[in-house]
């Protein structure tokens, strides 16, 4: 059981949790994520890790109600319990001085774009964030962003705030101005494919993490599988991070499906 | 293990008055003319209607009878047949004379999880293959029955009496996991006065006892009434805690534990690799026992999806497959049924899950392989290519290889795959802890003997180091790691 603390409401259908979680908050490392069962007998949902308080022992998870599960998620408030929650799974996201780093983040894959964001600042990295969505409301963390980042491009795709346009055309106005080394992309599956696309082009190497199903989410159950580089691959153990340019987005788009 | 040693040690010597008046009570021709006990089973017709348990356990009157089929041979073959040598004619002779409560002390002289390996064993491979009844052609003496029943009967009667527990020694050690090689050493080593903690990554205790083996065939509440008795005794567990994620190595150091015990289990499915087999519909054993079993995937008010098909193929011919099969008849399959490529004879499956899939409608096609699996335009599968496939010459498992027949590939229509070939070391602990040698296999590298690692501090026994082996074994592991640990501990 774990107690959630604060709550705050981003949008109609995105919040941000803060859990009692100490042994998590003390392990996990940028790109790690958690599993979380609402109840009793709820299901096993894999959800990103966007900030931790090794101190307090709280753990911030940033949900967005897409089905039952995730809505009653949304629906707790401080002072109510999960029944369960399980991590840091997956591996933590290589962190290095690569030099100019751009980090695209859409939607929600905000969340956990931003411990990454945040390491790779530590790390002597110039980073520049662009973040996508479909209007004003949606755009999430952008001053805890701003606060890590040397840029940010703000992009909607109805113009209701910064540019209006599409996450990659953010990232090619930097790629077109300036030599950029390496390049991080989360958010939704269709988002990660095209910036592949764009990056692959100019030769960016680019990692992306995926959010795909998972039961056990230790390896066990296979549901996670996604082919890349022509191998199948479990996201859970062998991820959640993996170099775009060799994910099979629809394929993975396709499994995403399955229980729809 | 030493099953000379276990037979001297037993509290029901063959020796003892009792059994020497037991033997002369009846003779050797009229023992041999008792028929073999037939088990109780719920009928196939509705039991497919329900996970409620096959086998339904013998009755009194048929237990004694049978116990009293067992000739308590003067060397008894069947001891040596079961992997962690229980004193099978002690215990035998103590149902054949009534006194049941011996019996199940007996038992739990040498198995923690009498009521499991009653269930699960397969006792026609073990103890039941070397029975003298067959040098006369005659069926076995039902051996696994018997352990159930004094394990069952036990359970039931509720004494609830734990098991004598030496004073605390100052000592700790956690367990990884917490299956049956994880609940057989954290019992030994919390009787020897160690404090003990078994951390779990699920949400549940039990690892495949819970999310791998079907109720039909072991109903949680046999496996909780084990977990109650050792937190009864004083185990810590802690669920939801991932050894190598939440805790490493270095934590566990940390917190005190003078002794790691690794049986973190089999972990990663195995897929074949073949076209299709990413499609929709299309998904492990593992996946499809752990979403119903451990997710009430399926059950009015659990929120986890169940894969849902009319014409459910089934792939391999091990338990899991057949458990896997059985619950697709169970979750409302029309047709399920088995692809295996060798023939039934090869298959590694217990005869008695074979008999009773059979029983509840599940076909077999043998002698057949999947080479591709086509989708619709959805992306989920709808049919399967099969590759018939002939009996070759053996293998290194001893068993006849098969080998494709040449352009035989039929195929098949089918709206969900199970697929069941086995599984992979799981790599998460072997990761996370520098210094830990592996097998090529990936499978923790240990002493034969000792099941020590290459760390000193870590031991390491069950599906972890075996690759994929049965519940007994990885039992009998978790007893000799706790010797072997308890030894080292001792010595230090």
């Amino acid at each position: 059981m774990n107690k959630i603390i604060d709550k705050q409401q981003f949008s109609e259908k995105v919040v941000r949790l803060t859990l009692e979680a100490p042994m998590i908050s003390r392990s996990r490392k940028p790109g790690h994520f958690v599993i979380v069962i609402p109840d009793e007998k709820g299901e096993r949902i894999p959800l990103t890790i966007a900030d931790a308080d090794p101190v307090k022992g709280t753990i911030d998870i940033v949900v967005q109600a897409v089905g039952d599960s995730t809505r009653d998620i949304c629906a707790k408030e401080p002072g109510d319990y999960l029944a369960d929650v399980v991590g840091p799974l997956g591996r933590a996201t290589h962190i290095e001085r690569f030099g100019t780093v751009v980090c695209a983040g859409g939607g929600v894959g905000v969340a956990p774009l931003l411990p990454i964001i945040k390491a790779l600042k530590a790390a002597g990295n110039r980073v520049i964030s662009v973040l996508a969505a479909r209007t004003r409301d949606l755009i999430i963390l952008e001053p805890q962003v701003r606060e890590y980042s040397d840029e940010v491009i703000i992009m909607t795709d109805d113009g209701s705030y910064g540019q209006k346009g599409l996450v990659t055309e953010g990232v090619e106005q930097v790629i077109n101005r300036e030599k950029v080394d390496f390049a991080v992309t989360i958010g939704p599956a269709i988002m990660m494919k095209f910036v592949a696309k764009l990056t692959e082009r100019y030769g960016v190497p680019t990692i992306c993490s995926l959010n795909t199903i998972m039961v056990d989410g230790t390896g066990m159950c296979g549901a996670c599988r996604v082919t890349v580089g022509g191998k199948t691959r479990f996201v859970c153990v062998d991820g959640p991070e993996f170099d775009a340019h060799q994910v099979d987005f629809d394929e993975m788009m396709l499994r995403l499906r399955a229980y729809n | 293990m030493n099953n000379d040693n276990q037979q001297s040690n037993t509290i029901s010597p063959r020796d003892a008055k009792w059994r020497e008046e037991l033997r002369n009570s009846m003779s050797a021709k009229q023992r041999t003319a008792i028929p073999r006990a037939k088990m109780p089973e719920l009928d196939p017709a509705f039991r497919v209607t329900c996970s409620a348990e096959v086998n339904q356990g013998l009755s009194q009157g048929q237990a004694m009878l049978e116990a009293s089929r067992c000739m308590d041979c003067p060397d008894p073959q069947c001891v040596t047949g079961c992997p962690v040598g229980i004193n099978i004619p002690g215990f035998i002779k103590n149902i054949e004379r009534g006194h049941f409560h011996e019996a199940a002390v007996v038992l739990k002289e040498t198995s923690a999880l009498p009521a499991v390996c009653g269930r699960v064993c397969p006792q026609e491979r073990q103890c039941e293959s070397r029975c003298i009844y067959h040098k006369m052609k005659k069926q076995p003496v039902a051996i696994g029955y018997l352990e159930r029943f004094a394990a069952d009967t036990e359970r039931l009667s509720g004494t609830g009496e734990l098991p004598a527990r030496l004073a605390p020694n100052g000592k700790k050690v956690a367990v990884v996991g917490s299956g049956p090689a994880s609940l057989s050493f954290a019992g030994d080593m919390i009787r020897r006065g160690y404090e003990v903690t078994v951390y779990e990554a699920l949400h549940e205790i039990g690892g495949v006892l819970k999310y791998g083996i079907p109720e039909f065939r072991l109903p949680n509440a046999v496996v909780d009434v084990e977990i109650d008795a050792l937190a009864a005794q004083g185990v810590k567990f802690v669920k939801d805690c991932v050894i190598g994620k939440t805790l490493n190595y270095d934590d566990l150091l940390n917190l005190g534990f003078d002794g790691i015990f690794v049986a973190s289990g089999a972990g990663l499915p195995r897929f074949m690799g073949i076209p299709g087999e990413n499609f929709i519909g299309v998904l492990s054993s593992n996946e499809y026992l752990t979403r119903i079993n451990l997710m009430g995937a399926g059950r009015p008010g659990w929120a986890t999806p169940a894969p849902a098909g009319k014409r459910v193929a089934v792939i391999g011919g091990g338990n899991t497959a057949m458990d896997s099969v059985r619950t697709a008849r169970r979750m409302g399959a029309e047709e399920a049924f088995i692809v295996y490529r060798r023939s039934e004879a090869e298959m590694p499956a217990r005869v008695e899950e074979v008999k009773h899939a059979k029983e509840e409608g599940v076909k077999f096609l043998t002698l057949h392989n999947p080479v591709e699996y086509l989708a619709d335009e959805n992306g989920h599968v709808r049919a399967m290519r099969v590759q018939r496939m002939e009996l070759g010459d053996p293998d290194e498992s001893g068993r006849r290889s098969p080998v494709p027949v040449e352009g035989a590939i039929d195929e098949i229509p089918v709206d969900l795959v199970i697929v069941s070939v086995g599984v992979s070391p799981n790599p998460l602990i072997p990761d996370s802890i520098e210094g830990l040698e592996v097998t090529r296999r990936g499978t923790i590298a240990v002493n034969d003997l000792t099941l020590q690692s290459s760390l000193p501090l870590i031991f390491a026994g069950g599906d972890i180091v075996r690759g994929g082996a049965t519940v007994i074994l990885a039992m009998g592991d978790g007893r000799r790691a706790a010797q072997s640990m308890h030894e080292t501990l001792s010595a230090r």
